[in-house]
């Protein structure tokens, strides 16, 4: 039995390399999916996905946050177009998936346990792009811009911030004035995930100025129309590889059928979105304290101090109980919630608490990982540090933790009016 | 010709799991431990698949022997392409005693029931080791067998089946109903796409009893005593080639 397997885990021989990137980069910690209730089809979906990272996206991790760049971003791309991962909240009659949130978010948690950055382009993609253009574009944008999306013959993008316009989103400045059949757009976009890539983008702008959040409407903007650019990419902390840039708009003609949704509505589109944005977000976190404790717990076991492995001291113990709690709370609630969405419930009090919840976690989790690393978890030979990076992001992005706590305050505030 | 495929998927500890024998040394820790299919039973799958892609073959039949969890991996296969699943059902006992014979002895019966033109399985699983079954599949059939394939490809109604043996390939050419053994370099076997697993729930898994299939499962096989490998020693270093002669000498290497 210990032949065999050996082999193909140390893959000493040159020749079963292949195999030994596919399943065994580094010993990891299981998830049990049976106490997380899901289905079969839904496991079987976790191994697939899980094997197919390990060997197309694995490999390239560490380079990607090391460079800050992804060459093969547009190859892998099609790849996860082949594997039906694109669409997954699509229908089928336009080659989506036609499955739920909880699929996607398995997606997401897996492709965020090898590379955060990449997922979180994954889910700019595949979710604030495609999942806004399901729900709000008429047929004809559908048949348009859907396919290619679905391939990965494009990439998608969306474009809410603006520099002075984060969590007060709806003080946005792009300016969208209509000339005959046709928008001009004024202003630029800030921190826009996939922004140098990105083919096709859900970008907002004011229609109506003079009616602050509800003169805002919603554009389907293509790459090379004229008059819209990218400007530098952002050095970010972490997610590095995921490529964010601000976007100009200098007079950019977009024409009247590429409005998406009704006109001065924009906002509607927008926070509806926001919530199921939150919520798929919220599986990067779990995907990352995942990969902290597929990385810290063997550690443990082979690190000696005292003449003993340190994973016996009580102080590890406690650590190590610690995190895979946290881990193990957060993704009962985002799981729980996903499937109260797939049901068609949403409680916005949940979309947000729980990606508030699991980004804290994440980031409190990753720095756990480090102490148990102890010096090794300082330096960047070990890939540490960079979930700590990555999982600072949570925090921030789709609406800061304050944001999100004062959304779930207000619910209860209005509980009392 | 039926143009029917049945390939061999074993249910095994995954290979990245670290295995652990159980205190009384009767086995390996299985109890909520990761599984998943064989290694090269993936293999056999994708090269079934492969060659009804090509139209060479009509129907690819996946077929695993275990307890209930034995039809996850049959949905692997599925999901990998494979038309549909027969579960034959061994439970207890005679689960824990199954070995290379008793699978073979339900192979065979299973390709006659079937009428099947080609047997694929994976040259070895990744638990025992043995390199049995397909071997003992083909002989009680009477079939020809080409084991370690490489490649394999279908000239008329024979099979030319390259086989990885010391020293270099050999190729051969076989009579079908035939039976193969996949080795590691026949192919690299497809993920399940998301449409694929989706697809998969609608394909039909039989479940099959060894006893209607009038196989008898009593193992020839006592399991005495299951150990871990013993753990390596730290070496020593020498001084001359003399040093390293002697020493060789001493423990009797030389």
């Amino acid at each position: 039995m210990f032949a065999v397997r050996n082999a193909l885990c140390v893959g000493s021989r040159l020749s079963i390399c292949r195999v030994l990137r596919r399943g065994c980069a580094g010993a990891s910690i299981p998830v049990d999916d049976v106490v997380n209730g899901l289905t079969e089809e839904q496991i079987q979906l976790r191994h697939s996905v899980r094997k197919f990272y390990a060997k197309h996206l694995a490999p390239h991790a560490d380079e990607i946050d090391k460079t800050s760049d992804f060459p093969g971003m547009r190859g892998f791309w099609k790849e996860l177009g082949e594997m039906g991962l694109l669409g997954i909240t699509a229908p089928v009659e336009y080659g989506g998936t036609g499955l739920g949130f909880l699929d996607h978010i398995i997606v997401v948690e897996e492709m965020s346990r090898v590379s955060a950055a990449i997922s979180l382009s994954y889910g700019a993609h595949s979710n604030l792009c495609v999942n806004q253009i399901v729900r709000h574009a008429n047929e004809k944008q559908k048949e348009k811009y859907l396919p290619k999306l679905f391939t990965g013959e494009h990439v998608g993008a969306m474009a809410m911030s603006e520099s002075n316009a984060g969590s007060d989103v709806t003080s946005m400045k792009l300016k969208a004035t209509k000339k005959g059949d046709y928008y001009v757009l004024n202003g630029h976009k800030f921190w826009i995930t996939n922004g140098p890539d990105a083919d096709v983008l859900v970008v907002y702008a004011k229609t109506d100025p003079e009616a602050h959040q509800k003169g805002i409407s919603t554009f389907i903007v293509e790459k090379g129309m004229p008059g819209f650019s990218s400007a530098q990419k952002l050095d970010k902390l972490g997610m590095r590889g995921s490529n964010t840039c601000e976007l100009i708009f200098e007079d950019c003609k977009v024409p009247e059928e590429n409005v998406l949704g009704i006109l001065n509505k924009g906002v509607y589109v927008m926070m509806s979105g926001l919530q199921l944005e939150r919520l798929v977000l919220a599986a990067g976190p779990i995907g990352v304290m995942q990969a902290v404790i597929d990385f810290a717990f063997p550690y443990l076991h082979v690190r000696e101090a005292f003449g003993q492995k340190i994973g016996h001291f009580q102080l590890m113990q406690g650590k190590m109980a610690d995190m895979y709690t946290r881990l193990s709370c957060c993704r009962q609630y985002l799981y729980n919630v996903a499937r109260a969405c797939d049901k068609g419930h949403f409680n916005p009090a949940d979309c947000v608490g729980v990606l508030l919840y699991c980004a804290e976690n994440a980031t409190q989790v990753a720095l756990d990982g480090i102490q148990c690393l102890g010096g090794n978890g300082y330096i960047n030979d070990y890939p540490m540090g960079r979930f700590l990076r990555d999982a600072k992001l949570y925090e921030i992005a789709g609406g800061t933790n304050e944001i999100r706590r004062l959304i779930i305050g207000r619910t209860f505030n209005s509980m009392f009016k | 010709m039926s143009g029917r495929v049945l390939v061999g998927v074993k249910r095994v500890i995954d290979y990245a799991v670290k295995i652990r024998v159980k205190p009384d040394n009767s086995g390996v820790v299985t109890d909520g431990v990761k599984h998943s299919m064989n290694p090269f039973c993936e293999i056999a799958v994708e090269e079934a698949v492969k060659l009804k892609e090509k139209k060479l073959i009509k129907e690819v039949v996946a077929v695993s022997c275990g307890p209930q969890q034995a039809q996850e991996t049959i949905r692997t296969a599925l999901a990998m392409g494979a038309d549909r699943g027969i579960h034959v059902q061994v439970t207890g006992k005679d689960y824990e005693t199954l070995g290379p014979l008793q699978v073979s002895k339900i192979l065979a019966a299973l390709a006659k029931k079937e009428d099947a033109q080609l047997i694929i399985l994976g040259k070895q699983a990744i638990d025992d080791d043995c390199n049995q079954t397909g071997q003992m599949t083909a002989a009680l059939l009477d079939w020809p067998q080409g084991t370690f394939a490489s490649e394999v490809s279908m000239e008329g109604d024979k099979l030319k089946v390259v086989r990885e043996i010391d020293g270099g390939l050999e190729m051969i050419k076989i009579n079908t109903p035939a039976v193969v053994s996949a080795d590691l370099r026949l192919n690299t076997p497809r993920y399940a796409t998301l449409p694929n697993i989706m697809k998969a729930k609608k394909k039909k898994i039989a479940n099959v009893n060894p006893a209607d299939l009038g196989v008898d499962l009593t193992s020839r096989v006592e399991i005495l005593r299951v150990d871990e490998p013993p753990q390596r020693q730290a070496g020593v270093k020498v001084e001359t080639v003399d040093d390293l002669v002697g020493k060789l000498k001493d423990t009797g290497r030389i």
